[in-house]
């Protein structure tokens, strides 16, 4: 075996535990030298990158992987945790080490005047680990204890600024609501548990039966997990958390939120899949009705924020709205084989969380950009920025022609895909999907005027833009929109595609497991 | 690698498709249009005259902290149309966790009554 074959062999344990080991070395590098700590951050975050798209490229290339730790012979009644890799999860994990990757970088500049930074680090390199773990294992006992190192690590990290009382409530906020999320989650392990005698998720879903209890499961996952994702009405967290928490770290938050989407994608394509294949389709519309809910009140509590920041949570939350519409619409299609319509909508709404990302991290950024170098976050306040900072100006319009689904930005086809796709299920949904996105262009159009346009405000007079690193990480994401939206067929076809396929195959998935348990 | 083909591929959409190459394209040749149409315009502009002050009815200009219309005031007649239910939806904002943990479980209970109470309702 060669050095790169034993890398693919172990790039599911390497994902998660060079930054898990990376995060408990890095106050040790602190204590050295702060400019070695950030470097030695840096490289943790670039191998683990590397290792992802290594590991995306062997799962795309030759199916799903499988790691086991503890007994390989699946019979023996004996601990063990399985990681199970396919295409949706090296999809997920691509976007969490990008993000992870972009607000290192980003952070090198943005918190240098900070103090407690060995801390920082060690948070979010646990964060980007929980993140990984949470999207690469097939283990739903796992699963929680990844939900809860994201959690805590996330928590402190939103309540970072504590000199700011309000970045200490939002924590605080975020700390209650994630544990209330993550003890559903257990509850409804446990029913499993106590079931099937299992915790593996291809197991249970080869098990189950869809009896009183797994329905209660279903019922507590999808609730603690929509809630973690943001969608409305649980998304009151949301705003209070993004707009407390130093930008670098809300880029990741995006990164967090959407892991916790990937895990209601689990339950609902893999877990309780052949059920959901078999019956009726009430859980596609309940998904496609929190998806037009979460996209309207998203959109009209963003037109109502003056603070920037706040703004695009409530941006965002929108955003989260397409996602779910699109795999809402996905999943009503699914009875009793999914239709070329519902598989368009679940490639749209997957490429969405790919785009959310992009779009919406670049947004803060550019607002934790107007920060570093304003100290200011009211639209009311704010103006005439464009004349003093033009490179994070150019990212801005960047970012807002994506955020709202402009051509050729990749936010436009990963919408149209939605569009054209819920259309065929309900053009009212369509129209008001349509309509919504008008609204966000609005709403940036807005911060564009407040914030960049307008006469030379003298109190920003000496205002310069923002350090080579922050423009540097700013530059990495607008520079995949762009791409991304000249390219979208490349990135649909190679990434998307086998990413929304490995999600309704939920055959392949249990079948992987079965075949190393020797059909057991 | 990916062949210089796949490049140039357009996304189909099930009943459309989607080629940002060619959109581009047309976007060059509009302004390219609107250039030409542009260079026909008038050549008298003079730089560092009274032709580039604001002109307000013969008002005098105000300073430049007050000639810049507030991020609160963009889009004014929308939001007061709009007032009853932003303010219905900032009362639901309200900040209190213990409303958030309120949210969940009514959707809970409403989950709980869409799936479990119809008998093979999935």
């Amino acid at each position: 075996m060669n050095a790169l074959d034993f890398i693919i062999a172990n790039s599911p344990i390497f994902a998660v535990a060079i930054p898990l080991l990376g995060a408990f070395l890095t106050p040790i590098f602190g204590r050295i030298n702060d400019k070695l700590r950030n470097i030695f951050a840096i490289t943790i975050m670039i191998i683990t990158t590397s290792i992802v798209f290594i590991l995306a490229y062997d799962v795309i290339t030759n199916g799903i992987r499988t790691y086991i730790f503890g007994a390989q012979d699946l019979t023996l009644p004996v601990v063990r945790i399985l990681f199970e890799v396919d295409a949706m999860s090296s999809f997920m994990a691509i976007i969490s080490v990008v993000l992870a990757l972009v607000a290192l970088i980003y952070s090198w500049a943005f918190m240098k005047e900070n103090t407690g930074l060995d801390k920082y680090y060690t948070l979010l390199l646990l964060m980007t680990a929980g993140m990984l773990g949470m999207e690469l294992t097939g283990d739903m006992f796992n699963f929680f204890v990844f939900l809860e190192i994201t959690s805590i690590s996330s928590a402190a990290l939103v309540a970072f600024w504590i000199n700011k009382g309000k970045s200490v409530e939002a924590g605080f906020k975020y700390i209650v609501i994630s544990t209330i999320g993550a003890l559903f989650v257990l509850f409804s392990v446990a029913l499993f548990y106590g079931q099937y005698n299992a915790l593996n998720m291809a197991i249970i879903a080869h098990s189950i039966q869809f009896s009183f209890l797994d329905k209660i499961a279903l019922v507590l996952l999808i609730g603690a997990l929509a809630m973690k994702a943001g969608i409305v009405p649980l998304h009151m967290w949301l705003p209070d958390a993004y707009s407390k928490a130093p930008s670098s770290i809300t880029l990741i938050l995006v990164g967090v939120t959407q892991a916790s989407l990937y895990g209601l994608l689990r339950v609902c394509f893999t877990i309780y899949g052949k059920m959901i294949t078999l019956s009726s389709i009430s859980i596609g519309w309940i998904l496609v009705l929190f998806g037009i809910v979460t996209i309207l009140l998203g959109v009209i509590m963003a037109i109502a924020q003056s603070d920037l920041k706040r703004l695009i949570a409530f941006a965002a939350v929108g955003e989260i709205g397409y996602m779910i519409l699109g795999i809402g619409t996905g999943l009503v299609t699914m009875s009793p084989d999914i239709s070329a319509a519902g598989l368009t909508a679940l490639k749209g709404g997957i490429f969405h969380i790919m785009n959310d990302a992009l779009d919406v991290g670049l947004m803060f950024l550019v607002a934790g950009a107007i920060f570093y170098a304003t100290r200011e976050t009211s639209l009311d306040r704010l103006g005439g920025l464009a004349r003093n900072m033009k490179y994070t100006t150019v990212f801005f319009i960047i970012g807002l022609l994506a955020v709202s689904g402009l051509p050729p930005m990749n936010g436009f086809a990963s919408k149209l895909l939605i569009y054209e796709s819920t259309y065929q299920l309900n053009p009212i949904l369509a129209i008001i999907a349509i309509l919504s996105s008008i609204l966000l262009l609005a709403i940036f159009v807005k911060v564009l005027h407040s914030a960049f346009l307008g006469p030379a405000l003298p109190r920003f007079n000496e205002v310069k833009e923002v350090p080579k690193s922050m423009l540097f990480a700013m530059a990495i994401i607008a520079g995949m929109i762009i791409i991304f939206g000249i390219f979208p067929d490349i990135v649909v076809n190679n990434i998307v595609e086998p990413a929304a396929n490995a999600l309704v195959d939920n055959a392949g998935y249990i079948s992987k497991i079965m075949s190393l348990a020797g059909g057991a | 690698m990916l062949p210089f083909e796949s490049l140039l591929k357009t996304l189909q959409t099930g009943s459309g498709f989607w080629n940002p190459l060619i959109w581009i394209v047309a976007i060059i040749v509009a302004l390219l249009v609107v250039l030409i149409i542009r260079g026909f315009g008038k050549k008298d502009y003079k730089k560092g005259t009274t032709q580039t002050q604001a002109f307000l009815s013969g008002n005098p200009e105000y300073d430049k902290e007050n000639m810049h219309i507030k991020g609160s005031n963009v889009y004014w007649g929308f939001s007061e149309i709009m007032r009853w239910i932003i303010q219905l939806l900032k009362k639901m904002h309200n900040g209190n966790v213990s409303d958030y943990v309120l949210w969940f479980v009514i959707i809970i209970a409403i989950l709980f009554l869409s799936i479990i109470i119809p008998a093979g309702a999935i």
